[in-house]
């Protein structure tokens, strides 16, 4: 009984949120313009299904490719970083400065260079999110138990061996993880972009439907946002769970 | 075997250079099994990256099988106090890793594999871990993965053994059931051992010859032999000799420790 109910929790949680939603619209009569109710809102999906589902395929495209290149990028320099002590200690600095730049500031920049559309887009979800996969596969590296990296030193290996062997399997659990974060990073990025400068996707049709005071729709958007986010980090939390299962189990163990 | 000709090693510390070992010499002959024992933080563990050729000495020199160490010498199998297995093989798998490293089995690897598994799964029967090769090493309990390490250790067969404190971790029965396996797995191979412990019952009952280490910088400041006939069960712990040796040996690093 209570393992189904708790399975059950979030959906109840979910419709409680918005019967509480209606209801306070309803009973203090909310216009609209300021806080659309659901049941409005829910019309406006309906109305505007396909402007809403077009463009939620471009944000889906634009953070997915964004996203693509944060982890190919971000794989190949974290490697990099972690492999030598003197390339992060002269690359940590660098990267600090430039990851704590709001990643709205230079949307504009990216503008000016390759004009209103979806490469901004791309672009900012890819630079607001490789940092973290950086990080994250750097550190792995770095922490690698030394007493083991003798015992394969002392057999000869050799540095490419050390990470081949040991170094990059052990840095996957935290590659892994930190796709997590780099995937809701990189769509938070294309939407900023979009709803900077950009003639579609979703950041876009909010920002129209709000200039139109379309509030109802400016919600679905929300919504929509919402629901892709969600589903995009169920993908990566599967994909990790997936690859990297033995980090998971050997958790709690004696000598894992 | 091994021969090491006061031998000094600084390495830089916060306040200046700091001498982990200073006129160290110690000799160990091929087939041997020595221990080292001394107070902690007496540079034991640069003992055993000296002889592995992990670290270069300051001065003097160590020479392994009759040649100068330069680098690596690829020629030991080490294990440490924490069996440092890798969680995302199996056992076998681990098992099988310094064969994917060190020659000639490295380049023979992918054609001689199904020999190699077999091998690994004859020497996990002698440590009594038959049928666990294909089990994670976090499924096994601590005195398991200890016996598994030990096996990486001697897969390649190497002519000399490196123990840092690998028994350290466990209870006293499992350490003493460790002892056993190691002495049996020895008087099989006879390959030659540098067993580096705190515990002085374990040096006593394992090595044939018991070096005392000084505290820091450390120099080996005592020899004992212990000369037990072979075969030793584990009731020769309880003989008045055994005993006279390590109340012995454990004056002497009271005496080092004030000093």
């Amino acid at each position: 009984m209570t393992d189904k109910l708790e399975k059950l929790a979030p959906w109840l949680f979910v419709v409680a949120l918005f019967a509480i939603w209606e209801a306070a619209c309803r009973i203090f009569s909310v216009p609209n313009i300021i806080l659309p109710a659901p049941s409005a809102v829910w019309a406006a999906m309906v109305r505007f299904w396909w402007p809403l589902l077009t463009n939620s395929f471009v944000t889906l495209w634009t953070t997915t490719a964004g996203f693509l290149m944060a982890v190919g990028f971000g794989l190949l320099l974290g490697l990099v970083v972690g492999w030598s002590r003197t390339i992060y200690r002269g690359l940590y600095p660098v990267m600090i400065g430039f990851n704590s730049i709001p990643k709205v500031a230079v949307v504009p920049i990216l503008v000016m260079w390759f004009g209103i559309g979806e490469i901004p887009a791309i672009l900012t979800a890819f630079l607001i999110s490789f940092f973290p996969i950086v990080v994250n596969v750097a550190t792995g590296l770095a922490t690698i138990e030394p007493e083991l990296e003798d015992v394969l030193r002392a057999l000869g290996a050799s540095k490419l061996d050390v990470m081949r062997k040991v170094g990059i399997p052990r840095a996957m659990p935290y590659f892994f993880g930190s796709l997590k974060v780099a995937i809701t990073l990189a769509f938070v990025g294309a939407v900023v972009s979009e709803t900077i400068a950009a003639n579609r996707g979703l950041g876009h049709l909010m920002t129209q439907a709000g200039s139109n005071f379309q509030m109802p729709l400016v919600f679905a958007g929300l919504i929509v946002l919402a629901i892709e986010g969600i589903a995009m980090y169920a993908v990566t939390a599967w994909l990790e769970q997936r690859m990297t299962g033995w980090a998971f189990r050997s958790q709690g163990s004696a000598g894992g | 075997m091994i021969d090491i000709e006061n031998v000094s090693l600084a390495y830089a510390g916060r306040g200046g250079p700091v001498l982990a070992v200073e006129g160290l010499n110690l000799a160990v002959a091929k087939g041997e099994f020595a221990a080292v024992v001394g107070p902690s933080g007496c540079g034991k563990s640069t003992l055993m990256k000296l002889v592995t050729g992990l670290v270069r000495p300051t001065t003097g020199a160590v020479r392994v099988n009759g040649a100068a160490v330069s680098g690596p010498v690829k020629i030991a199998g080490m294990a440490f106090q924490n069996a440092n297995m890798l969680p995302w093989r199996t056992v076998a798998d681990n098992l099988l890793l310094p064969l994917e490293i060190v020659e000639p089995y490295r380049s023979q690897f992918r054609s001689r594999k199904a020999e190699y598994k077999a091998r690994v799964e004859d020497l996990l029967a002698t440590v009594g871990l038959g049928g666990f090769g294909h089990r994670f090493p976090w499924e096994l309990s601590g005195g398991m993965q200890q016996r598994a390490s030990l096996c990486r250790a001697l897969i390649h067969e190497p002519s000399l053994l490196m123990l840092d404190e690998p028994f350290a971790a466990l209870d006293a029965f499992t350490r003493e059931e460790l002892w056993c396996v190691l002495r049996d797995i020895w008087e099989r191979l006879r390959f030659t051992v540098v067993l580096v412990t705190h515990d002085l019952r374990e040096a006593a009952f394992l090595a044939d010859r018991v070096h005392v280490m000084s505290a820091r910088p450390g120099r080996i400041i005592e020899t004992r032999d212990v000369s037990f006939p072979r075969p030793r069960d584990l009731d020769v712990c309880y003989d008045k000799a055994f005993t006279d040796i390590v109340r012995d040996l454990r004056d002497k690093i009271a005496e080092v420790r004030k000093a």
